[in-house]
Protein backbone atom coordinates (compact mmCIF):
# COMPACT_ATOMS: atom_id res chain seq x y z
CA UNK A 1 0.00 0.00 0.00
CA UNK A 2 2.92 2.48 -1.27
CA UNK A 3 0.74 4.10 -3.90
CA UNK A 4 -0.82 6.56 -1.95
CA UNK A 5 -3.19 8.41 -4.15
CA UNK A 6 -5.95 8.93 -1.44
CA UNK A 7 -6.28 11.45 1.67
CA UNK A 8 -4.52 10.20 4.63
CA UNK A 9 -7.59 9.02 6.93
CA UNK A 10 -9.76 9.78 4.22
CA UNK A 11 -13.10 6.98 3.82
CA UNK A 12 -11.49 5.53 1.06
CA UNK A 13 -8.27 4.57 3.50
CA UNK A 14 -11.01 3.39 5.71
CA UNK A 15 -12.73 1.13 3.85
CA UNK A 16 -9.74 -0.84 2.60
CA UNK A 17 -8.92 -1.06 6.22
CA UNK A 18 -12.36 -2.83 7.31
CA UNK A 19 -12.14 -4.18 3.64
CA UNK A 20 -15.15 -2.59 3.35
CA UNK A 21 -17.22 -3.90 5.92
CA UNK A 22 -20.16 -2.01 7.59
CA UNK A 23 -19.34 -0.52 10.66
CA UNK A 24 -22.61 -0.90 12.13
CA UNK A 25 -22.91 -4.38 11.87
CA UNK A 26 -19.83 -5.22 13.67
CA UNK A 27 -20.38 -2.46 16.00
CA UNK A 28 -22.30 -4.45 18.87
CA UNK A 29 -20.98 -4.72 22.34
CA UNK A 30 -18.04 -2.47 22.44
CA UNK A 31 -18.45 0.86 24.30
CA UNK A 32 -16.09 3.70 24.43
CA UNK A 33 -14.82 2.90 27.85
CA UNK A 34 -14.53 -1.29 26.60
CA UNK A 35 -11.23 -2.35 28.55
CA UNK A 36 -8.92 -4.39 25.93
CA UNK A 37 -5.99 -7.33 26.51
CA UNK A 38 -4.08 -8.48 24.00
CA UNK A 39 -4.43 -12.45 24.56
CA UNK A 40 -1.54 -12.95 21.71
CA UNK A 41 1.22 -12.04 19.92
CA UNK A 42 1.40 -9.74 16.52
CA UNK A 43 2.14 -12.05 13.99
CA UNK A 44 4.08 -10.34 10.37
CA UNK A 45 1.22 -11.79 8.73
CA UNK A 46 -1.16 -10.20 10.52
CA UNK A 47 -3.02 -6.60 9.15
CA UNK A 48 -1.30 -3.99 10.40
CA UNK A 49 -3.89 -1.93 11.94
CA UNK A 50 -4.55 -5.75 13.91
CA UNK A 51 -0.78 -6.05 14.87
CA UNK A 52 -0.60 -2.47 16.32
CA UNK A 53 -3.54 -3.32 18.52
CA UNK A 54 -2.12 -6.15 19.70
CA UNK A 55 1.22 -4.80 20.49
CA UNK A 56 -0.17 -1.46 22.76
CA UNK A 57 -2.49 -3.57 24.34
CA UNK A 58 -0.49 -5.64 26.83
CA UNK A 59 -1.93 -3.65 29.55
CA UNK A 60 -5.96 -3.03 29.43
CA UNK A 61 -6.13 -0.12 27.12
CA UNK A 62 -10.10 1.57 26.40
CA UNK A 63 -11.78 1.39 22.81
CA UNK A 64 -11.16 4.96 22.99
CA UNK A 65 -7.51 5.53 23.84
CA UNK A 66 -6.97 2.27 20.91
CA UNK A 67 -8.73 4.95 18.48
CA UNK A 68 -6.16 7.89 19.80
CA UNK A 69 -3.23 5.77 19.51
CA UNK A 70 -3.95 4.59 16.00
CA UNK A 71 -5.58 7.77 15.24
CA UNK A 72 -8.66 5.59 13.55
CA UNK A 73 -12.27 6.73 14.13
CA UNK A 74 -14.11 5.16 16.96
CA UNK A 75 -16.09 3.19 14.86
CA UNK A 76 -13.45 1.28 12.57
CA UNK A 77 -11.36 0.27 15.68
CA UNK A 78 -14.51 -1.44 16.57
CA UNK A 79 -14.24 -3.27 13.47
CA UNK A 80 -10.73 -4.35 13.93
CA UNK A 81 -11.59 -5.69 17.29
CA UNK A 82 -14.14 -7.57 16.53
CA UNK A 83 -11.79 -9.18 14.07
CA UNK A 84 -9.66 -9.83 17.04
CA UNK A 85 -11.92 -10.80 19.17
CA UNK A 86 -13.26 -13.89 16.74
CA UNK A 87 -9.89 -14.88 16.14
CA UNK A 88 -9.24 -15.31 20.28
CA UNK A 89 -6.38 -12.94 19.86
CA UNK A 90 -7.97 -10.11 22.41
CA UNK A 91 -10.12 -10.05 25.76
CA UNK A 92 -12.60 -7.38 26.13
CA UNK A 93 -13.70 -6.40 29.42
CA UNK A 94 -17.30 -4.61 29.07
CA UNK A 95 -17.69 -1.33 31.32
CA UNK A 96 -19.80 -1.38 34.08
CA UNK A 97 -23.70 -2.17 32.88
CA UNK A 98 -25.39 0.93 33.51
CA UNK A 99 -29.14 0.51 34.87
CA UNK A 100 -31.19 3.48 35.36
CA UNK A 101 -28.91 4.41 38.40
CA UNK A 102 -25.91 3.57 39.29
CA UNK A 103 -25.09 1.24 42.01
CA UNK A 104 -23.94 2.88 45.19
CA UNK A 105 -21.35 0.99 46.29
CA UNK A 106 -19.44 1.68 42.23
CA UNK A 107 -19.96 5.65 43.33
CA UNK A 108 -18.59 5.08 46.78
CA UNK A 109 -15.50 3.41 45.11
CA UNK A 110 -15.35 6.36 42.37
CA UNK A 111 -15.48 9.18 45.37
CA UNK A 112 -13.11 7.31 46.94
CA UNK A 113 -10.41 7.45 44.13
CA UNK A 114 -11.15 10.93 43.45
CA UNK A 115 -10.37 11.56 47.10
CA UNK A 116 -7.10 10.38 47.18
CA UNK A 117 -6.58 12.61 43.43
CA UNK B 1 5.40 -1.47 10.94
CA UNK B 2 3.50 1.10 9.83
CA UNK B 3 0.06 2.16 8.26
CA UNK B 4 0.02 3.27 4.25
CA UNK B 5 3.41 5.23 5.10
CA UNK B 6 2.15 7.18 8.06
CA UNK B 7 4.44 7.39 11.24
CA UNK B 8 5.02 4.19 13.56
CA UNK B 9 2.05 3.42 16.33
CA UNK B 10 3.17 5.11 19.63
CA UNK B 11 1.38 3.07 22.52
CA UNK B 12 1.25 4.51 26.01
CA UNK B 13 3.57 5.43 27.95
CA UNK B 14 5.56 3.31 30.76
CA UNK B 15 3.38 5.58 33.23
CA UNK B 16 0.41 5.85 31.54
CA UNK B 17 -0.34 1.70 32.01
CA UNK B 18 -3.19 0.73 33.40
CA UNK B 19 -2.88 -2.45 35.83
CA UNK B 20 -3.98 -5.93 34.39
CA UNK B 21 -6.22 -6.31 37.60
CA UNK B 22 -8.71 -3.70 36.44
CA UNK B 23 -11.77 -5.74 35.60
CA UNK B 24 -14.04 -2.59 34.48
CA UNK B 25 -14.01 1.49 33.28
CA UNK B 26 -17.18 3.81 33.55
CA UNK B 27 -17.21 7.11 32.27
CA UNK B 28 -18.53 11.05 32.61
CA UNK B 29 -19.52 13.43 29.84
CA UNK B 30 -18.21 16.92 30.10
CA UNK B 31 -20.44 19.32 28.09
CA UNK B 32 -19.96 22.89 27.36
CA UNK B 33 -20.03 25.55 24.26
CA UNK B 34 -16.96 26.38 22.91
CA UNK B 35 -13.99 27.90 24.76
CA UNK B 36 -15.33 27.05 28.05
CA UNK B 37 -12.49 25.06 29.03
CA UNK B 38 -13.83 21.35 28.69
CA UNK B 39 -10.53 20.23 27.34
CA UNK B 40 -8.33 22.07 30.22
CA UNK B 41 -10.70 20.52 32.84
CA UNK B 42 -9.94 17.05 31.58
CA UNK B 43 -6.58 17.81 31.02
CA UNK B 44 -6.32 19.01 34.55
CA UNK B 45 -7.74 15.76 36.24
CA UNK B 46 -6.37 13.09 34.05
CA UNK B 47 -3.71 11.03 35.15
CA UNK B 48 -2.36 10.79 31.50
CA UNK B 49 -2.02 13.21 28.72
CA UNK B 50 -5.55 13.92 27.61
CA UNK B 51 -5.92 12.05 24.10
CA UNK B 52 -7.91 12.42 21.39
CA UNK B 53 -10.85 10.19 19.72
CA UNK B 54 -12.47 10.67 16.96
CA UNK B 55 -15.35 9.77 14.70
CA UNK B 56 -16.67 10.03 11.23
CA UNK B 57 -20.27 10.88 10.58
CA UNK B 58 -21.57 10.63 7.65
CA UNK B 59 -23.56 14.73 6.77
CA UNK B 60 -27.11 12.37 6.48
CA UNK B 61 -26.51 11.29 10.14
CA UNK B 62 -25.72 14.81 11.10
CA UNK B 63 -29.07 15.53 9.97
CA UNK B 64 -28.75 19.68 8.95
CA UNK B 65 -27.97 19.35 5.39
CA UNK B 66 -30.63 18.93 2.80
CA UNK B 67 -29.31 16.19 0.99
CA UNK B 68 -31.87 15.74 -1.86
CA UNK B 69 -30.52 15.02 -4.96
CA UNK B 70 -26.34 14.18 -3.83
CA UNK B 71 -25.25 11.19 -4.61
CA UNK B 72 -22.04 11.15 -2.68
CA UNK B 73 -22.29 11.49 1.20
CA UNK B 74 -19.48 13.78 2.46
CA UNK B 75 -17.85 12.52 6.37
CA UNK B 76 -17.23 14.80 8.67
CA UNK B 77 -14.83 13.85 11.37
CA UNK B 78 -15.70 14.89 15.19
CA UNK B 79 -12.91 15.06 17.63
CA UNK B 80 -13.37 14.51 20.79
CA UNK B 81 -10.66 14.98 24.38
CA UNK B 82 -10.61 12.69 27.04
CA UNK B 83 -8.65 11.78 29.68
CA UNK B 84 -8.47 8.82 32.57
CA UNK B 85 -8.15 8.18 36.80
CA UNK B 86 -7.75 5.09 38.08
CA UNK B 87 -9.76 4.65 41.12
CA UNK B 88 -8.69 1.57 42.17
CA UNK B 89 -6.77 -1.81 40.97
CA UNK B 90 -10.21 -2.45 39.95
CA UNK B 91 -11.68 0.37 38.94
CA UNK B 92 -10.71 3.30 35.91
CA UNK B 93 -12.48 6.65 35.34
CA UNK B 94 -12.73 7.96 31.76
CA UNK B 95 -13.87 11.72 31.48
CA UNK B 96 -14.77 13.12 27.96
CA UNK B 97 -14.98 16.66 27.14
CA UNK B 98 -17.44 16.95 23.76
CA UNK B 99 -16.78 18.54 21.10
CA UNK B 100 -17.54 21.99 20.63
CA UNK B 101 -20.07 21.80 18.13
CA UNK B 102 -23.26 21.82 19.98
CA UNK B 103 -24.91 20.05 16.86
CA UNK B 104 -22.70 16.75 17.50
CA UNK B 105 -22.59 15.69 20.74
CA UNK B 106 -26.10 13.52 20.75
CA UNK B 107 -25.28 12.24 17.45
CA UNK B 108 -21.52 10.47 18.72
CA UNK B 109 -23.38 6.50 19.02
CA UNK B 110 -22.71 5.41 22.60
CA UNK B 111 -21.34 9.24 24.20
CA UNK B 112 -23.94 9.46 26.41
CA UNK B 113 -25.41 5.38 27.03
CA UNK B 114 -23.82 4.04 29.71
CA UNK B 115 -22.33 7.14 31.20
CA UNK B 116 -22.72 7.77 34.77
CA UNK B 117 -23.82 11.61 34.09
CA UNK B 118 -22.53 14.70 32.39
CA UNK B 119 -20.90 17.80 33.61
CA UNK B 120 -22.22 21.06 32.17
CA UNK B 121 -19.52 23.77 32.07
CA UNK B 122 -20.49 26.79 31.94
CA UNK B 123 -19.37 30.44 30.74
CA UNK B 124 -20.67 32.87 32.48
CA UNK B 125 -20.20 35.49 29.92
CA UNK B 126 -22.19 33.26 27.17
CA UNK B 127 -25.20 31.82 29.37
CA UNK B 128 -27.36 31.19 26.43
CA UNK B 129 -24.98 28.74 24.59
CA UNK B 130 -25.59 26.18 27.82
CA UNK B 131 -29.53 25.89 27.07
CA UNK B 132 -29.85 24.02 24.19
CA UNK B 133 -27.32 21.65 26.42
CA UNK B 134 -29.58 21.15 29.28
CA UNK B 135 -32.60 20.60 27.35
CA UNK B 136 -30.75 17.67 25.54
CA UNK B 137 -29.53 16.13 28.77
CA UNK B 138 -32.83 16.37 30.46
CA UNK B 139 -34.45 14.86 27.71
CA UNK B 140 -32.25 11.84 27.71
CA UNK B 141 -32.41 11.82 31.45
CA UNK B 142 -28.68 12.00 31.93
CA UNK B 143 -28.02 13.43 35.04
CA UNK B 144 -26.05 16.77 35.41
CA UNK B 145 -24.22 18.83 37.63
CA UNK B 146 -23.36 22.48 36.66
CA UNK B 147 -20.03 23.70 36.92
CA UNK B 148 -19.13 27.37 36.53
CA UNK B 149 -15.66 28.05 35.15
CA UNK B 150 -14.07 31.28 37.00
CA UNK B 151 -12.82 33.21 34.07
CA UNK B 152 -11.08 36.61 35.32
CA UNK B 153 -13.36 38.66 33.01
CA UNK B 154 -16.23 37.01 33.95
CA UNK B 155 -19.09 38.81 35.13
CA UNK B 156 -20.19 38.55 38.73
CA UNK B 157 -22.98 36.43 39.72
CA UNK B 158 -24.08 34.31 42.49
CA UNK B 159 -24.55 31.14 42.36
CA UNK B 160 -28.52 31.44 42.64
CA UNK B 161 -28.78 34.55 40.24
CA UNK B 162 -27.21 31.58 37.62
CA UNK B 163 -29.48 28.95 38.97
CA UNK B 164 -32.27 31.61 38.06
CA UNK B 165 -31.15 32.48 34.55
CA UNK B 166 -30.44 28.95 33.75
CA UNK B 167 -34.07 27.72 35.08
CA UNK B 168 -31.99 25.04 36.58
CA UNK B 169 -34.37 22.69 39.27
CA UNK B 170 -33.60 23.15 42.94
CA UNK B 171 -32.07 19.52 43.03
CA UNK B 172 -29.68 20.09 40.38
CA UNK B 173 -26.28 20.59 42.00
CA UNK B 174 -24.09 24.22 40.28
CA UNK B 175 -20.69 24.81 41.40
CA UNK B 176 -17.86 27.19 40.85
CA UNK B 177 -14.75 26.18 39.45
CA UNK B 178 -11.73 26.70 38.09
CA UNK B 179 -10.83 24.13 35.23
CA UNK B 180 -6.99 24.88 35.10
CA UNK B 181 -7.04 23.21 38.76
CA UNK B 182 -6.84 19.64 39.54
CA UNK B 183 -8.46 19.78 42.73
CA UNK B 184 -10.80 22.66 41.65
CA UNK B 185 -11.56 20.14 38.21
CA UNK B 186 -11.75 16.91 40.76
CA UNK B 187 -14.35 18.74 43.09
CA UNK B 188 -16.78 19.08 40.09
CA UNK B 189 -16.49 15.38 39.18
CA UNK B 190 -17.02 14.76 43.32
CA UNK B 191 -20.02 16.68 42.87
CA UNK B 192 -21.60 14.59 40.32
CA UNK B 193 -20.88 11.59 41.96
CA UNK B 194 -22.05 12.92 45.14
CA UNK B 195 -25.52 13.78 43.11
CA UNK B 196 -25.64 10.95 41.56
CA UNK B 197 -25.14 9.13 45.51
CA UNK B 198 -28.13 11.00 46.40
CA UNK B 199 -30.46 10.43 43.35
CA UNK B 200 -29.75 6.01 43.50
CA UNK B 201 -29.65 6.56 47.20
CA UNK B 202 -33.74 7.79 47.10
CA UNK B 203 -35.99 5.56 47.62
CA UNK B 204 -38.22 4.40 44.55
CA UNK B 205 -41.39 6.63 44.53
Amino acid sequence: MTNQDWEEGGPERFFVITRGRDRQQDAAGFDLVTLIIARSRPEPTMQPEHAAILRICGSPLSVAEISAYLRLPNSLVIVLLTDLIAAHKIEARAPIPQAALPDLSLLEAVIHGLQRL
Amino acid sequence: MDFSGSEPVRGPGEAELLPATVAAAVKVVVVGGFGVGKTTLVGSVSEIRPLTTEETMTEAGVGIDDLAGVERKSSTTVAMDFGRITISDQLVLYVFGTPGQERFWFLWNGLFEGALGAVVLVDTRRLEVSFDVLGRLEARGVPFVVAVNSFPESPLHSLDELRGALDLPPHVPIVECDARLRDSSRDVLMALMRYLYELAAQPVG
